[in-house]
């Protein structure tokens, strides 16, 4: 919508106020949600922020969990996330390449495609359910990193390769047919004259696909992560904590859920500040390129 | 897709002449474009193979089950009771109905909030208002369910006790609020986009002969995007029968058909989050979870290809 | 003296720093067809989306000078904006029929301005269709979807349309340039038939439609008004050099 409605005059007509009311009425609901997630980050920090601290960030939890700290958690968490995207980000950034550049537009790819998006929509425990059956008993994995790792980059992967597709087919073709006209091969005219520009949209899919996943508990539920350890992993194959299920355990599983409360409150923020700030990154990264795409006018 | 994105491929030998150090070269950048090719086809068909073989690993586990218990019990039992000791049933129904019942509300909540939301957002928001209140709901979107499952116990659950007077908070209204407000961000973004794909014409068109902007948005904008609207609730839909933590923690647990929404209830999502660690491996009761999982599956996969479908109808229909 | 219905002011209009208009000064009388004549770009339709303040609507536009109809200046804190737009009516370059029926497209404007019950409604959508010149055609189908009438067909409908509200002064921005000859044609017989009720404006970049369908022509060039005149003269004995260049294709 390219301007603003009409000027109003002194005399307003009953059907101009009653446009503008009804705008105003349908705007409460939105206005009451916008309230509600100011709301909810302040209610957090407020009552969390009194636990954080630099030990509380780098130090092992202790004495049961009621003191002490989370770093075991943001370290799993951070190597499980790292694993999921070493597995889908070339898997789905190259299938997306093909899939933009490389597949005929016959129906066999449209129904691709169209699979792809709706993959991304299937639930985070049916992924779970499969990293279970596959990776923990069929490859013999067992509870790991690498089991959760994998599992996660499953449920990464179409979001990823959604993203991707969509950044890459946004490139006019005439940047294509440039550079083939000057006898470049395919995959030069790709390389050079269509992925530099699609680099942002790509970077951004994949930054929101991290700040997602980093917040995911169900796959990583029966794959791998466990309430506590002794020591931070030591290998692919260890088990391992994670913030998401810490929250969760903290909140509804521990003998004395009282008094690990605020600790809870410390590791939601913790998670929450995590996720926000890959959204942000990813945010600003593409309203900057947004800004300097100069072939859309 | 336009079909000018794809240019053919580079084919031929050069022309003779004065190219020179041609030929080596070429031969290399030639081998680098084939292999490159290749690499992307086969990371496409590892893709296809990977989300295929869920979908199959999910039924062949999934109908293991049938081997102990009957199917129609599963689909039509009344009973989930995998752990009972001599007669354990394995009836679908009250984790079906909790799945719907937290659904409906969680989308009688969304729907009318999420589509007034857009509309304001598209018809009448403009600069930076617009832009914040878009990235707030979006980064909204982006909490951790286990961060708002946290929220509903800690504070929506005594909520909903005091003001209820009921004993205990984690319950059927309690998970159908916030998967509302979870499914909130998608219908809002979702159906944004339906409306700002309407052609800028209609509006201008209904502005010229004296229509206001409520009027434009009621009577043109709104009818002509109604597909995207649809697929926008059906992936509201599908956002909240698929969240397993909120419900996991919220809901109370119980499988049983509730009869006030102030009774526990379970959900397929968190019947499998919560069993599948208590199930033996390769029994039976493993194995149900697998079928739930995969009428999760069939049920999530529907709601989005249909989704998908509508949307690409609306976009057809302004091409006219 | 020939009476004014729109009396244009030292009309002035910015896109941002774009000066658009330029000091536009003149009248255009009732019941007459005033044609506004010019090369592409020179601002036509700007000036005539500014009679029913339709550049309202685009950001970072600024306007000095006035526009008065019948008195009132349009501009005015008194002057609502919808209710101008009900008195001017707009034709579109592109023909743009809402999604709906044949019927439904006639029928919104009446309704949103209440105009009446079902009955009206329906007398009020018979007659702008056979003032369109598009009744016989369409009696019988009234309910199909206006898509599926031809290019021409659309655009008599969407002069229909403006006509079901009963406007003052119709605005038509270059109404055939989407059209076949043959469309074109029964397009400007059209106009020709509205002049007796109406006012009507037309923007069009082919000066031999000008010649065709207008009583009084204005000759626009990068924003300043040329020439205002009857046609039949300017066409013949113009006044200013530029004018004459034009008419004999120095420049389009």
């Amino acid at each position: 919508m390219t301007g603003r409605p009409p000027a109003p005059g002194r005399k307003l007509r009953r059907v101009r106020f009653a446009s503008n009311a009804g705008f105003w009425l349908l705007a409460i609901p939105l206005a009451l949600f916008i309230a509600f997630i100011v709301y909810l980050s302040g209610y957090l920090f407020r009552n969390g922020v009194s636990v954080l601290s630099w030990t509380f960030l780098t130090q092992a939890p202790a004495e049961g969990m009621t003191a002490g700290g989370i770093w075991p958690c943001i370290v799993g968490t951070v190597l499980v996330t790292f694993v999921s995207l070493v597995f889908s980000v070339p898997i789905g950034v190259f299938s997306a390449i093909y899939l933009a550049e490389y597949a005929p537009n016959n129906l066999l790819t449209r129904a691709i495609r169209s699979s792809v998006r709706s993959l991304a929509g299937v639930p985070s425990i049916v992924y779970g359910l499969f990293g279970v059956a596959l990776f923990v008993s069929a490859m013999k994995l067992g509870l790991s990193i690498l089991a959760s790792g994998l599992t996660l980059g499953l449920m990464n992967l179409p979001w990823i390769i959604a993203t991707a597709e969509e950044a890459i087919s946004a490139i006019p073709g005439s940047f294509r047919e440039g550079a083939l006209a000057l006898g470049a091969t395919k995959w030069e005219a790709i390389r050079h004259n269509v992925l530099p520009y699609a680099f942002p949209g790509i970077l951004t899919g994949i930054l929101l696909a991290l700040a997602r996943t980093l917040g995911e508990t169900a796959p990583i539920l029966f794959t791998g992560v466990t309430y506590y350890t002794k020591q931070l992993p030591t290998s692919l194959s260890s088990k391992f904590m994670a913030l998401p299920y810490h929250l969760f355990t903290l909140a509804t599983q521990h003998d004395r859920i009282l008094e690990v409360r605020p600790l809870a409150f410390g590791t939601a923020i913790v998670l929450l500040v995590f996720v926000l700030l890959f959204d942000a990154v990813a945010f600003v990264f593409r309203l900057r390129s947004a800004g300097s795409n100069k072939w859309q006018v | 897709m336009p079909a000018s994105n794809k240019p053919a491929e580079v084919s031929g030998t050069p022309p003779q002449g004065r190219t020179g150090t041609g030929q080596p070269r070429l031969r290399l950048r030639k081998l680098t474009d084939k292999s490159a090719g290749v690499l992307f086809w086969v990371n496409s068909l590892l893709s296809a193979v990977i989300l295929l073989g869920i979908l199959a690993f999910l039924l062949y586990y999934g109908v293991r089950t049938f081997r102990e218990t009957p199917v129609v019990g599963f689909l039509f039992g009344t009973k989930w009771n995998p752990d009972a000791y001599g007669e354990p049933s394995y009836g679908i129904i009250p984790l079906l109905v909790g799945s719907f019942l937290t659904t409906l509300i969680a989308l009688l909540i969304a729907v009318p909030a999420g589509i007034a939301g857009a509309i304001v957002i598209s018809e009448r928001l403009k600069g930076w208002v617009r832009v914040t209140v878009k990235t707030m709901v979006e980064l909204f979107a982006g909490f951790p369910s286990v961060v708002l499952g946290f929220f509903g116990l800690v504070v929506l659950a005594p909520l909903i006790a005091r003001v209820f007077h009921v004993p205990s908070g984690l319950n059927l209204l309690n998970a159908g609020v916030l998967l509302g407000l979870m499914s909130l961000p998608t219908i809002i973004s979702v159906t944004d986009d339906a409306l700002r794909v309407v052609p800028h014409s209609y509006r201008e068109a209904a502005y010229a002969l004296g229509a206001t902007p409520w009027t434009t948005a009621f009577r043109i904008v709104l009818p002509a995007a109604r597909s995207g609207i649809l697929a926008a609730v059906m992936l509201g839909f599908g956002r909240a029968v698929g969240e397993t933590m909120v419900v996991l923690m919220v809901a109370g647990n119980a499988a049983i058909i509730p009869h006030s929404l102030f009774d526990p209830i379970r959900t397929i999502t968190s019947t499998i989050a919560i069993e599948l660690g208590e199930s033996a491996f390769g029994s039976t009761h493993f194995y149900a979870l697998f079928a739930l999982g995969f009428v999760l599956f069939l049920i999530a996969l529907g709601t989005n290809l249909v989704a998908e479908s509508l949307i690409r109808r609306e976009k057809r229909s302004f091409t006219l | 003296m020939t009476q004014t219905k729109i009396a244009i002011d030292k009309l002035n209009l910015w896109f941002g720093d774009n000066h658009v208009l330029k000091d536009v000064t003149f009248g255009i009388p009732p019941n007459a067809v005033t044609a506004i004549m010019g090369p592409s770009g020179c601002g036509k339709s700007t000036l005539l989306r500014t009679i029913n303040r339709m550049n309202d609507l685009i950001l970072g536009t600024r306007v000095t000078g006035d526009i008065v109809i019948d008195g009132e200046s349009i501009f005015a804190d008194s002057t609502d904006v919808i209710d101008l737009r009900k008195r001017v009516g707009m034709v579109f370059q592109k023909p743009n029929p809402f999604p709906k029926s044949i019927y439904e497209n006639i029928a919104f404007g009446p309704r949103i301005h209440k105009m009446g019950g079902r009955a009206d409604i329906q007398q009020r959508v018979e007659r702008a269709l056979r003032a369109a010149n598009l009744w016989d055609e369409v009696k019988d189908r009234l309910h199909d979807n206006a898509f599926s009438l031809s290019g021409g067909q659309q655009q008599r409908l969407c002069t229909a349309r403006c006509l079901s509200v009963e406007p003052e002064i119709l605005l038509l921005d270059e109404p055939a340039s989407a059209l076949d000859p043959n469309s074109t044609a029964r397009l400007e017989e059209l106009i020709r038939q509205l002049k007796k009720d109406y006012t009507v404006v037309i923007v069009t970049h082919n000066m031999q439609q000008a010649a065709r369908a207008s009583d009084w022509c204005a000759f626009l060039m990068l924003g300043e008004i040329v020439e205002f005149d009857r046609t039949g003269r300017i066409f013949t004995k113009p006044r200013d050099q530029r004018t004459e260049d034009f008419l004999s294709g120095r420049f389009g």
